[in-house]
Order: structure tokens, then sequence, then C-alpha cells
């Protein structure tokens, strides 16, 4: 383990950045913070959750294809993909991390998105230590230790230091690359601040939230079930929950005509739109108590049954604190949880 | 700091539904925390008793509910609205998008409703208690079991720090007063915009609204986008998008959105409520409250049933389009 004083936190991000492109949480000037590539100006914000989750650096909002290229009775098809350049994100929690593994399981098995495995393969990920949990946290649930997040490097910032723990060959790689400014140090005081925030995390309200009426080979058990109805009586059918979701992995492809010819993209897309998986005899889910059940049971039935009992949550509270009319995950489960969760 | 208690509210809805007035009583229905409340239909007075709330958080307008709400309702629907939601209430009336005869109002005072990231910005993470007390709210963390006192003026939603009226002008039965249009400050922010040089007012509304996600929430949150099929939902209108492609993408819809609700809009600011990205739409609507307000007099949307907005109203003394050039020519 090596550590360096917060005061050359600065230093730190320069020193990343001379090797590759960082991206760091910084105020979005609205109350929020937003992963922001970091540049002489730019101010680390310790924030528990950006808005965005970073998700976004390997599936992002939106991306480009192929290009198709009209010249004359021809069709060109260009391959319009790029390699990724090394980057390094700086400051991912526990649960975020998590959320890689959820959304490489989708786009790295057969057959794999080569879209996501590049930016996937030149991505580093510098993960950190929560010590402030809010009161819509709850990773726990899904086996995640908020103290103890992974990535290829973790890390733990106490009220003087940052502390680095290489994970990953590429954490190895980066970690020699800063070694000149960081000292090696035992981890003391990184075992103090875990018991702390463990303390904390005993304390939070949604700690006893359990999963146990969920998983695998419960799809007959809650499909049917009459509170979908009343669960999702007011939602609004906005893509709130989805797009703020760092395991929505949903998207759509859509052809892009530029006059000369067409790009072929992918963007987002959320299961609570009406036109989601519109398909040419219609939408398979016609009412918004359809697309709201679709959600929660991809979430806690579907997914898990596919992937070996993960759940597709990381309980980072982003639904919690941004749904236009709060209903969210928590209130799902525990609605359906029945004895388990009340 | 309401004027009237959740206990008010509740015999009157239990009242109502017992009674046989209503079927059913559209509400708020207790979260997980103090300040997440879901908008939520009751069919029973248990359910009421046990689970309706009534705070400083329920900031919700009910109106565009009932026109899904009392599609297939048997008898009335209770709703209870506070004066801001009333405008809507009219507005859709006056479009014809639910049943009068379908609706029991009980119109109730509103004292203003809180922002929760203002108060997380004050309080900081993990809220387990945020009560009135007094001219503020007591917030009590985990982080410490002092509550911190936090002054209303700090942390009401900015559609409340600027309410516009406190009048209920549509009702069946009002808790309270029926209050009274009050003079308010919130067409400042839009002159500070229009003072501004338009490269400047350009980068502002670029930098609000490259933070857009396209979630939609504005819209389908808005009491006036009640239409059947939106034209960004359709894949046949050739303006059909999920996602932002691009800032000028994000910029038509928010733009294209204002325009189709101005003269509709009541400025009931449930858009920048429920941004995820805190933008503040609001001052999108309100630009264009103020140009009608100045071209064709004082109009406020939803005031009464069946009003004719100036938009879609012709009189000899309408604008004609060259004053409109004039205008910006000498700006």
């Amino acid at each position: 383990m090596r550590r360096i004083s917060l005061y050359s936190l600065d230093s730190l991000f320069g020193e990343i950045s001379k090797s590759m492109t960082l991206y760091i949480p910084a105020s979005d000037n609205a109350g929020g913070a937003v992963y922001t590539k970091y540049e002489d100006g730019v101010e680390y914000l310790n924030t528990l959750n950006t808005v965005k989750s970073p998700k976004n650096f390997f599936f992002p909002h939106t991306e480009d294809l192929m290009e198709f290229k009209l010249q004359g009775k021809n069709i060109d098809i260009l391959d319009i993909r790029q390699e990724s350049e090394d980057f390094a994100v700086f400051g991912v929690r526990g649960c975020d991390v998590k959320s890689f593994d959820i959304l490489d399981r989708v786009f790295l098995s057969d057959p794999v998105d080569s879209y996501y495995a590049t930016r996937r393969e030149h991505g580093v990920i510098i993960s950190l230590a929560c010590t402030k949990p809010s009161e819509t946290c709850f990773c726990t649930t899904f086996g995640i230790d908020p103290t103890e997040p992974m990535g290829d490097i973790s890390a733990w910032m106490t009220e003087s230091h940052l502390y680095l723990q290489p994970v990953t060959e590429k954490g190895k790689a980066l970690m020699s690359k800063i070694e000149h400014i960081t000292e090696a140090c035992d981890d003391s005081e990184v075992l103090a601040q875990k018991d702390k925030t463990k303390n904390i995390l005993s304390k939070l309200p949604l700690k006893d939230l359990s999963t146990d009426a969920f998983g695998s080979g419960k799809t007959k058990e809650l499909f049917d079930s009459p509170q979908w109805a009343e669960l999702s009586q007011s939602c609004l059918g906005c893509g709130t929950c989805t797009f703020v979701c760092p395991t929505c992995q949903c998207y759509d492809i859509k052809d892009f005509n530029t006059g000369s010819g067409v790009i072929r993209y992918r963007c987002w897309d959320s299961c609570m739109f009406s036109e989601f998986t519109k398909m040419a005899h219609g939408n398979p889910r016609l009412t918004q108590t359809e697309r709201f059940r679709q959600r929660f049971m991809h979430k806690l039935v579907y997914y898990p049954e596919n992937n070996d009992g993960l759940f597709s949550c990381v309980g980072c509270g982003r639904c919690l604190s941004k749904c236009p009319i709060s209903m969210n995950i928590v209130k799902v489960m525990k609605s359906l949880g029945g004895d388990k969760n009340e | 700091m309401q004027k009237i208690t959740r206990d008010q509210i509740v015999s009157k809805a239990v009242s109502l539904l017992q009674d046989g007035t209503v079927s059913a009583v559209l509400g708020w229905r207790q979260g997980e925390f103090c300040y997440d409340v879901t908008p939520s239909v009751f069919n029973t007075a248990e359910d009421i008793e046990a689970n309706f709330v009534w705070n400083d958080f329920c900031g919700a307008n009910f109106s565009k509910y009932l026109v899904s709400k009392t599609k297939n309702i048997d008898g009335k629907l209770l709703v209870f609205l506070k004066p801001c939601d009333t405008y809507s209430f009219n507005q859709l009336l006056t479009e014809h998008r639910f049943n009068r005869e379908s609706v029991y109002v009980v119109g109730i005072p509103c004292e203003g409703m809180v922002d929760i990231s203002k108060v997380k910005a004050v309080s900081g993470e993990g809220i387990v208690c945020a009560e009135s007390k007094g001219a503020g709210l007591s917030v009590t963390t985990i982080y410490d079991e002092n509550p911190k006192e936090i002054p209303y003026a700090e942390v009401l939603s900015e559609r409340c720090l600027n309410c516009k009226s406190k009048k209920h002008v549509a009702y069946d039965e009002l808790l309270g007063d029926e209050g009274e249009v009050i003079d308010s400050a919130r067409f400042d922010e839009v002159e500070k915009l229009e003072s501004m040089t338009s490269e400047e007012r350009f980068a502002f509304w670029q930098g609000e609204l490259s933070r857009c996600i396209r979630c939609n929430a504005c819209r389908d949150v808005c009491p006036a986008c009640t239409c059947e099929k939106c034209v960004f939902d359709n894949p046949n209108s050739g303006a059909e998008s999920k996602a932002p492609t691009n800032s000028f993408e994000e910029q038509m819809f928010h733009v294209i959105r204002a325009f189709h609700v101005a003269g509709r809009c009541t400025d009931c600011g449930e858009c920048s409520r429920v941004c995820p990205q805190n933008i503040p739409l609001h001052l999108l609507n309100r630009k264009f409250i103020k140009d009608i307000n100045s071209f064709y007099g004082d109009y406020q949307a939803g005031a009464e049933v069946g009003m004719r907005a100036p938009l879609v109203d012709y009189d000899l003394g309408d604008l004609e389009a060259c004053d409109v050039f004039e205008r910006r020519d000498s700006e």
C-alpha cells in the first residue's frame, strides 16, 4: 500500500494525466457531480455519487457504430470503430465498480461487443472507499463492501492522505508510474477508517433490505403479482431511473440520414418508454405496468437467472433520489418481498 | 409550516369516502424516508389512515394524473389540490382532457414545498428525519444526533419562493382560505437572461441544456403535455429521438417543447422539480409567459376554464409581426 498527502492530490492527478486521460468527479455547477476530464483548473469534488454513473465511460449514452456512404449506385460500408486510448477514472465508488462486472457479463459474453470491449481494455479504474454513505445507500444488500471497493486500484481517502492499493495488473502498471510521488505505508489508517465506516453502515435505514424473495426461479411467483399495478400506478414513464442507473444496459440502434449517407448509431434506451422493443408486429408491453414490471423483473429475477444468481442492482441509490415520483427498487423489493422485507 | 394538518386532510378524505361522495382518493403515500412521498390512489379508509402523508415534501401536482385516473372510475375521484395545481386543473379542463364530473376537488392551502436537494446541500447526506419546526425544518442525520434547524427560505423550491398565487381557482370545497393572487419576483431571472447578450444567453443555455439526459421527465410530468402520442416518441414523425445525439438536438427538444406549451403553461414548475440534472427549464416557459404578457396583456393560463389563450385567439389589436421584428432589431 502506498499513500500521498491530500495536499499533493493535484500532482497525483497531473502525473496520471501525463500518460493517459484522467477523469475525476467535479462540480456540474448545478448541485451535482459529473466526471470531468482532469486539466488545470478542474477541481476534485469529494462527492458520494455522480448524477450519471460511470457506465458512460464504457457504454456511452450515444455512439456511432458504422457509416454507409452513397457513391453513385454503390454503398460503401465504413467501419468507424476506433481503438480507445488509455484512460483512467478516479473516485469510483464500490457500487459503481461492481456495476462494471454486471455490464461485462452482458457486453463481453459471446458475441463480444467490440465497442465496449476496447474501452474496457483501455480504462483503468481507481475506486474510492465510502466514508459517508447516504440514507439512500443499500449496496450491502448486494454483497458489496463500500469500504473495500474493487477496481484496478483501490483507494481510501482520510483527512490527510490518499491511500492506494493496486488490485489488477493494469493497476500495478499505473502504480509504477506514480511510485515516485507516493510513499510506502502500512494500512493502519485504512483499517481504522473501515471500522468507522462499518459502524455507520450499521445505522443505515436500508441495511436490512433482503434479496431473499428474488433471484433465479422466481418468475412464476412474481410475474403475476397484483402488486405491480399498485406499484406502477403513478409511474410517469420517463427514463430517469434507467438513465441514472449504473447497470441498465438496454440500447436502441438507429440510422441517421446525413444527406449523403447514413450513420448507424446506438443510444441508451429505456424499458420505461412506450416505444421500447417496438417491433414490426407492434409492442409486446402495452401498459406502463408491464414496462415497470419488466425493469424490476430484469434486475431481480431474469438477470440473476442468466448470471449465476448475480443481481443487476448495486444499491447506489441514484433512482431513490432522482425518481420524480419517488418510486424505486427498494419500495418494489419491500412490497414484493413479503415478510422478509417488512 | 403547512397551515392545515395531515389529520385534517385524512379525516376529510375518510369522511368523503365513507359518505359515498367519492369512490377513491388521490393523495401522497408514505415512503421509506420522511421526504420520498409517492402519488397514489387510496381506496380504503384504513389505507388512508395508515399511509397518507401531508408534509413539506408533497410537491407533486396531481392535475395531470386526473387524465389517466378518471378514465375508468366509477363515481368520483377525490383530489387534493394546492393553489398552483388548480391552474393546471383548469387548463386541462379547458383542453377537455378529463371529465369534471368524475372529480371532487378539495382545495388545500400551501405554504411552499421543500426541495430535498437544497436540504441536503445544508445538512449533508444521511437524513433520518426532516420535520417542520417554527420557521424552518429540523433535520437529523445519521452523522449528527443533534437536529440542524434550517430556515424555510433556504430550502423551499424555487417555484415556491416565487409563488405567484395562493388562490384556488378551482375547487368543490376548501380546507382553509381561498387565498389571493400575490406579487412575485418570478420574472426577475428572465429579465437577467434578457439583459445578456445573445452570445452570453446562448452560452448559458448551452451550459444548462448540455446536462440533459433526455429522460423526458419534464415532458412526462408536464400538465400541458398530454398529447396521446408525443412527436418525440413517434418513429413515424421524423423527430423521434431517445437520446441526446448532440447538444443541438437537446436544444431542439426543449425549445420545441417550450413553444408547444406556450400560452398553456401555467408555470407550475413541475419540469424543474423533476429534472434529475437540475436544469432550470421553467425559465424557458417563463420567458414565453412574460412575452405573452407584454405583447397581449397579462394572461394567466388556467385562471378560468374556457379562456381563449392569446396565441390561439385573434383580435384587431393583436401585435403585428413587424412589431416583433422592431423589438428584435432594437435589442
